[in-house]
């Protein structure tokens, strides 16, 4: 469904990615663990193009996204949630809702009912500006945001950090079962123990360069990943 | 004897309240323009006075009826205020806010300088009286009148679209995260140009209302602009809200001030208010 084909990217000077490629088949969860700043949020920021790729092609279903406006990506089925969130504070949580949904306007009613199914405490905390709700619930609300659009594929940018233990738990709960709704997920995250339950597949990568790819089982028990990521 | 001096005061407060209504429609286009794309535009009075200069010509040199004239000429303002977005503000988007204050400030001196070359200098009006309305001992310009309604009306009409709409909700939405605006299928350059278009539309219907009350000429601006900054920096500069709020008590004290003294120190009282008001609060009275 989504091939990243020999990818490099940076900001200015600085080179982030190099030569990264990976695939996500349909109905996949697929991780990309690392630690702070190997670049995989740029990674995700170059998929929905918020940034352009310096090398490198991303295809999505066949087709490549190079021509594609970065506000055209959502229609093309590319939900990102981003890290930190990044609600929108003053509007309410059913306002960012409606903000995800703005490509999709007809099936908006339908979706926010899936949605507050999915998410039972964004329906009571809705006409609540998001800048107030908890670290999870904001989490909660910017994945909502995100499924609004109907997305074929679903990024999702550390949803993990920043938060208290108890509430990392439920997150990745939540991404279990988002998963399991049959939704495409390429999640980033650097707590690697806790997504390796979650995904079935997962490439590491360290300092820009993808250095290891396999199964989430073959990376759990792979000694340098226990050694360095999971303190074993 | 008192019984009228309190009819009087009450004439005073009450046509405070006029003004109000008047003065939060000029704050309104500068504050939603600021508020969504972080740009003064310092020429935005220069924009009411094309629409002043509008009608005009529209009415009284091409006889179109007036209201068409006044729907036509915030059709034309709103034009110039997508105008003036992509040919000015677009290429400093970006840029440090000294030199987006300098070119918009030059649109000022240009449209000013056009404005006198291709209309003159002298002062022109619609010729058109409203009379004035009798409330028991008080009166009241209907002109000033109309100008509150239709600025409530204003206010209230964008206060809807704001809150009700998906459009509405991203002009709010990329005020506070322009970054992630694409994310959401959103294109922050529509988003910008429609919401200069909407600030302009907004100049447009503030100078129908001023065109019943003032004469026209190139200099127009210059009499209210710099009230209409003093409102929205008391406010909170890009606060809606604030710059509603800030606009009545402004008002009050011009009226109110002007009742008990002269008009010229309802002004000064009011100055006064505006500089300890930024002291104690320099963001302004609901700023962040």
């Amino acid at each position: 469904m989504l091939r990243v084909a020999e990818l490099s990217a940076g900001y200015g000077g600085f080179q982030a990615l190099f030569d990264a490629s990976l695939e996500v088949n349909a109905g996949e969860a697929v991780a990309v663990i690392g630690p702070n700043g190997a670049g995989k949020t740029t990674l995700l920021r170059v998929i929905s193009k918020l940034i352009s790729p310096s090398a490198g092609d991303v295809t999505f279903e066949g087709r490549s996204l190079a021509a594609v406006a970065p506000h055209d990506v959502v229609a093309r089925g590319i939900a990102h949630v981003p890290e930190n969130r990044r609600l929108f504070p003053r509007l309410t949580a059913e306002e960012n809702l409606r903000m995800g949904a703005y490509t999709s306007r007809r099936t908006y009613a339908e979706r926010l009912a899936q949605v507050y199914a999915l998410f039972p405490r964004l329906r009571e905390r809705r006409h609540q500006p998001a800048g107030t709700l908890s670290g999870g619930e904001q989490q909660m609300c910017a994945i909502a945001r995100a499924l609004m659009s109907g997305p074929k594929l679903l990024l999702l940018d550390e949803p993990s950090a920043g938060l208290a233990p108890v509430v990392v738990q439920s997150i990745f709960e939540l991404v279990r079962r988002i998963c399991a709704e049959g939704y495409t997920v390429l999640i980033v995250e650097q707590n690697i123990r806790q997504v390796l339950k979650v995904v079935s597949r997962a490439y590491l990568l360290e300092a820009g360069r993808i250095v290891r790819s396999g199964s989430a089982d073959e990376l759990r028990t792979a000694p340098e990943i226990q050694k360095a990521y999971l303190g074993l | 004897m008192s019984d009228i001096f309190d009819v009087y005061l009450l004439e005073a407060v009450l046509n405070g309240l006029l003004l109000g209504g008047l003065l939060a429609l000029l704050s309104l286009g500068l504050n939603l323009v600021f508020g969504v794309i972080d740009v003064v535009w310092i020429c935005y009075a220069e924009l009411i006075m094309c629409g002043m200069y509008a009608v005009y010509y529209l009415h009284v040199q091409y006889h179109w009826p007036l209201v068409l004239a006044m729907l036509a000429a915030i059709g034309v303002v709103a034009f110039l205020g997508w105008l003036l977005h992509q040919l000015v503000i677009r290429p400093v988007l970006n840029a440090e806010p000294i030199n987006q204050l300098l070119v918009t400030g030059g649109v000022l001196f240009f449209l000013q300088a056009a404005a006198t070359l291709a209309f003159g200098i002298e002062f022109k009006n619609l010729g058109v009286t409203l009379p004035s309305v009798r409330l028991g001992e008080m009166s009241f310009s209907a002109a000033r009148l109309v100008a509150f309604g239709a600025a409530l009306g204003g206010v209230i009409a964008l206060w809807i679209f704001l809150s009700k709409t998906y459009l509405g909700t991203a002009i709010r939405a990329i005020s506070q995260d322009r970054a992630i605006m694409p994310l959401m299928g959103v294109d922050p350059g529509r988003i910008f140009a429609l919401t200069s278009a909407l600030g302009g539309a907004l100049a447009g219907l503030a100078a129908c209302l001023l065109v019943l009350q003032y004469d026209i000429h190139p200099a127009i601006g210059l009499s209210f602009g710099p009230i209409t900054f003093l409102i929205c920096v008391l406010g909170g500069l890009g606060n809606m809200l604030g710059g509603f709020v800030a606009a009545f008590i402004f008002a009050q004290f011009i009226a109110v001030g002007g009742f008990f003294f002269a008009v010229e120190w309802g002004y000064v009282i009011a100055f006064i208010f505006f500089i300890a008001v930024m002291f104690w609060r320099p963001r302004g009275i609901l700023g962040k």
